[in-house]
């Protein structure tokens, strides 16, 4: 175990795929000599190579639909796509071919492809480059959806996408790429999909946080300690394959839960994990399942309408004391 | 195209299978019609009836492992590369043993053993998936292509854009195979397209481009071969323009207010299966008797992969959840 950013954390998981199997490669727009913008895939090119780290043209339906066809004839392809807003411009082969490629097949289709891409607000980064599309592809049976939020989390999270057979969408939030974090050296490291992490056990609420929100969720539980509330903080890792075990577990324990995520409240991931607690754990609540997000409107340009559209630590803090304010205890 | 070459410079089976196919390509469609009708289909059809030089011309120019991608008029592109009438009718009954389990139907056979890679219900979806597929191929150095089928209205989705020009860019071995029927569902190309030669396109992404005759199956082999020959020795992707034609609807049932019956009948003049019989003939190659044995077999395949379609059994309900992922983890995603 060393200390890793988030940022190099991937990138060690993507060389050491790259070096394991010569299936992997990795393609994308700048992601060669430009290293990547966020500079996750920086000297891959030098390692690799232009065959396997390959800088494409600014083409979200080529690069995915290549990557599926590249998949579909054995290879293990890593795409990239830059920003999260843009897996639109490849809406069709996310939704309509790599999602559905397999059964469509009656199970000839083989897709072990890993779409990589970053999510969330970087900071006045407006309207079209700040969204968190997560759920957007949670209604697309086929796909699965990884949301790490660790350095080691980022690296054996994307080992076992690679090294699976089915197509994966891997969210980087870019907030988290300077994150530090210990990271083990095993080349063999892996987490599997569909396990949760309790980064914080408690047993006064549950807070289960999504991408950069269990960041926020932590530090929101340092507060509540204090306020002498013990707060358990869930990561559920995968949002399809979505660990409902450990969900309901905690709130089992605690009676209470938040739901924390920067994607907008409605129809968010929060939304279906609220569901499936209602229907799966009703029986233990003592108040209604809580909700943080973004705000439903476009995420802003200026720094004041932004901060006020985005879910920050403060409305978990409102959230949870939501429940002894309104005398559920 | 230089069709000049003389019969007798084709191997006697593969003219043999040329007509055959086409003819197997003709009958499966009006059989599936039939059966459409009858109840044991019970899903769409978009025939390719009048189209059968272009998908058996195509594929008969490629090799096994060589793979193409289909479109939603893709039963010819599939008996073109092989496919067995007794699955592809079982998938259309959507019946157990049927290509797909019966979880695709006409628009998503696929049979990765033949190199198909897929129909598609999606206008152009398939034409990044075989550029992806060019890519491995280049990726390995195999001495393999991969062929992407797709009508004109193809050419007007971003999706053929981004994939010819990743494979002009890129060197890759792929062929986009471009069937110019002249409507894109119900719109004549000169109303939503500026030209109508398509093959101009491929200068736009430093491809090579050849237009041929459709409806001529030795001239659409021809232009394959030659694209062929060019991505295998690392010379890149080729548009092939194959002007042809539908003789039916855009799908069954379609009432085809856009197009007038006369223009119909001048394109059936032009019967591409009529035309390959003649020069058969004409050649001395073939006697009337051989070419009847042909389509007899045809016939007896067919009522062969109808009564096995009909007698095959149906999945069961819950069948329906074991296709989508390969690693469910422990019935987590569902």
């Amino acid at each position: 175990m060393r200390e890793l950013t988030y940022s190099e954390a991937i990138r060690e998981a993507m060389c050491e795929e790259m070096r394991r199997d010569p299936a992997v490669f990795l393609m994308g727009e700048d992601v060669g000599v430009f290293g990547g913008v966020w500079g996750v895939s920086h000297d891959m090119l030098a390692e690799f190579g232009p065959e396997r780290v390959r800088d494409t043209a600014i083409s979200e339906i080529a690069i995915v639909g290549g990557g599926l066809g590249a998949a579909m004839m054995g290879m293990r392809p890593i795409v990239e796509i830059m920003f999260g807003d843009f897996l639109m411009c490849a809406g069709d082969q996310i939704a309509n071919q790599v999602a559905k490629a397999r059964f469509m097949s009656g199970g000839k289709a083989n897709v072990p492809l890993t779409i990589r891409v970053t999510t969330g607000a970087p900071g006045s980064a407006a309207a079209q480059h700040s969204q968190s599309p997560e759920s957007w592809f949670m209604n697309v049976p086929g796909l699965k959806i990884i949301t790490p939020t660790t350095p080691a989390d980022a690296k054996g999270l994307l080992k076992s996408a690679i090294r699976g057979q089915d197509p994966v969408i891997f969210f980087e939030h870019k907030m988290l790429y300077a994150l530090k974090g210990m990271v083990p050296e095993d080349a063999d490291f892996t987490v599997p999909l569909g396990k949760a992490a309790v980064m914080r056990p408690g047993k006064d609420v549950t807070v289960i946080g999504i991408g950069v929100m269990v960041q926020k969720a932590l530090q929101a539980a340092e507060k509540l300690a204090a306020e002498g509330i013990e707060a358990e903080v869930i990561d559920p890792r995968t949002l399809i394959p979505l660990d409902v075990q450990t969900l309901v577990e905690s709130v089992a324990k605690t009676g209470r839960v938040v739901i924390a995520h920067e994607a907008h409240l409605r129809a968010g991931p929060g939304a279906e994990i609220a569901a499936v607690l209602a229907e799966q754990a009703i029986e233990y609540l003592d108040g209604p399942i809580l909700r943080v997000g973004a705000r439903n409107v476009p995420l802003p340009y200026s720094p004041e309408l932004e901060q006020s559209v985005l879910p920050d630590v403060d409305d978990i803090l409102q959230a949870v004391r939501r429940f002894w304010q309104s005398g559920v205890l | 195209m230089d069709t000049s070459k003389p019969l007798t410079q084709y191997p006697m089976e593969l003219l043999a299978e040329m007509f055959r196919r086409m003819n197997m390509v003709r009958e499966f469609e009006l059989r599936a019609i039939e059966e459409r009708h009858g109840g044991l289909i019970p899903g769409f059809i978009h025939s390719c009836v009048g189209q059968e030089a272009t998908a058996v011309g195509a594929c008969l120019a490629l090799n096994q492992d060589d793979v193409i991608t289909s479109t939603h008029r893709g039963h010819g592109h599939l008996i073109g590369k092989g496919g067995n009438p007794k699955y592809m009718m079982a998938e259309l009954a959507a019946r157990s043993p049927g290509y797909c389990l019966g979880r695709g139907g006409s628009l998503h056979m696929a049979d990765f053993d033949l190199g198909i890679l897929g129909a598609n219900g999606i206008v152009g979806g398939g034409i990044p998936i075989a550029v992806g597929a060019a890519l491995a191929f280049a990726i390995r150095k195999e001495p393999r292509l991969a062929l992407a089928f797709f009508g004109d209205g193809a050419t007007n989705e971003g999706a053929f854009h981004e994939a010819a020009n990743m494979a002009g860019v890129w060197n890759l071995p792929v062929i986009f195979f471009c069937e110019n029927n002249s409507y894109g569902e119900g719109t004549a190309i000169e109303r939503c397209t500026p030209i109508t030669d398509l093959v101009v396109r491929a200068a736009g992404y430093g491809i090579h481009g050849i237009s041929v005759d459709g409806n001529d199956i030795l001239a659409v082999y021809e232009s394959v071969n030659e694209a062929a020959g060019r991505a295998r020795s690392g010379c890149g992707a080729t548009f092939i323009e194959a002007k042809t034609y539908r003789w039916r609807g855009h799908y069954e049932g379609d009432p085809q207010v856009y197009r007038s019956p006369e223009e119909i009948e001048t394109w059936k003049q032009r019967d591409p299966i009529a035309a390959l019989r003649a020069r058969l003939l004409q050649a001395g190659l073939f006697q009337d008797g051989d070419l009847e044995e042909l389509q007899g077999q045809v016939f007896a395949q067919l009522d062969e992969a109808v009564a096995f379609a009909a007698a095959a059994p149906r999945p069961a309900p819950e069948d329906a959840l074991a296709g989508v992922y390969a690693d469910t983890h422990n019935g987590l995603v569902f």
